[in-house]
């Protein structure tokens, strides 16, 4: 159980991150943190003791394999963080062009 | 098994922990790469090969994306004297930590001891997909045929999320 508890305990790290901070690469960090905190959450739900690799063997039939559903989805959401990481650098990378900071509280002009 | 996860997780929550007050951002870069290569550890250890794969493309090449970015600018987080906005946001981040902790204690009486996974979808999966997809690899079967709608909408994602960046990168911006 204590897994579970140390897997949330990560995922509030990265939100105390998204919420505090006002640097602009230290949100994306915080942000990756919180996806890394899901996909371990994932496949620790999917875990079975003494399983296997989801990887069937013909040769070897007798075998208790680890879930394969939470693994697939995970796979999916790994590959659509790395999309997301690179837009948000992309926005970053726009944002310190034309303002010459990553802080937050001195581009002007994105305040309401 | 639970224990060696658990010293692994502790060291990614200690990595987390100084990416986000280091003050230079480089180390704040690496430290976020600690978090990374640590799950993919856990991944090989919770028997995940294909995850530990990809994890382990992805997370290099978001690091180097992050370090490219990094090392283009000042490279300081900038500190300035906090102020009630500041104050304000880390009152509002404990107040959701501790609501989000409260919910999840009662979310975790209903979570399955670990390792005794007792998913329905699994057994099905695990029983027939050999059969029906003629995929060895239950998780590439589960990814592109069971779920293979699913793969479609990814596959869109990435090329909306190409587009945008092609898009963001290549306009002038007002001066």
């Amino acid at each position: 159980m204590i897994v579970y508890w140390l897997c949330f305990i990560l995922f509030l790290v990265g939100l105390y991150g998204v919420i505090t901070k006002r640097n602009l690469i230290k949100i994306a960090i915080s942000l990756s943190i919180m996806e890394f905190s899901t996909f371990l959450f994932f496949t620790l739900i999917g875990f079975r003791e003494g399983g296997v690799a989801p990887i069937v063997d013909p040769a070897d039939p007798v075998k208790t394999y680890v879930d394969p559903l939470p693994q697939a989805m995970v796979l999916t959401a790994i590959v659509i963080g790395l999309a997301t990481t690179a837009m948000l650098m992309s926005v970053i990378i726009r944002l310190y062009r034309k303002y010459g900071t990553f802080d937050i509280r001195e581009i002007k002009n994105l305040k309401g | 098994m639970e224990v060696a996860i658990s010293i692994i997780t502790g060291l990614m929550i200690i990595g987390a922990l100084y990416a986000i007050h280091a003050k230079d951002l480089l180390s704040a870069v690496i430290a976020c790469g600690i978090v990374g290569y640590g799950l993919v550890i856990c991944f090989l250890l919770l028997k995940a090969p294909d995850l530990a794969i990809v994890q382990i493309v992805v997370e290099t090449i978001t690091l180097i994306i992050m370090v490219a970015v990094v090392l283009d600018s000042s490279r300081e987080e900038r500190y300035l004297k906090p102020d009630p906005q500041g104050y304000m946001s880390i009152v509002t981040a404990v107040l959701l930590i501790v609501v989000l902790f409260y919910f999840f204690r009662l979310a975790a009486a209903s979570l399955d001891v670990f390792g005794n996974s007792t998913l329905r979808m699994a057994d099905a999966y695990l029983e027939r997909a050999t059969d029906r997809t003629g995929s060895a690899n239950l998780v590439t079967g589960v990814v592109f045929d069971f779920r293979g709608y699913d793969t479609l909408g990814e596959a869109t994602v990435l090329v909306t999320a190409v587009l945008g960046i092609l898009t963001i990168l290549r306009i002038k911006g007002k001066k």
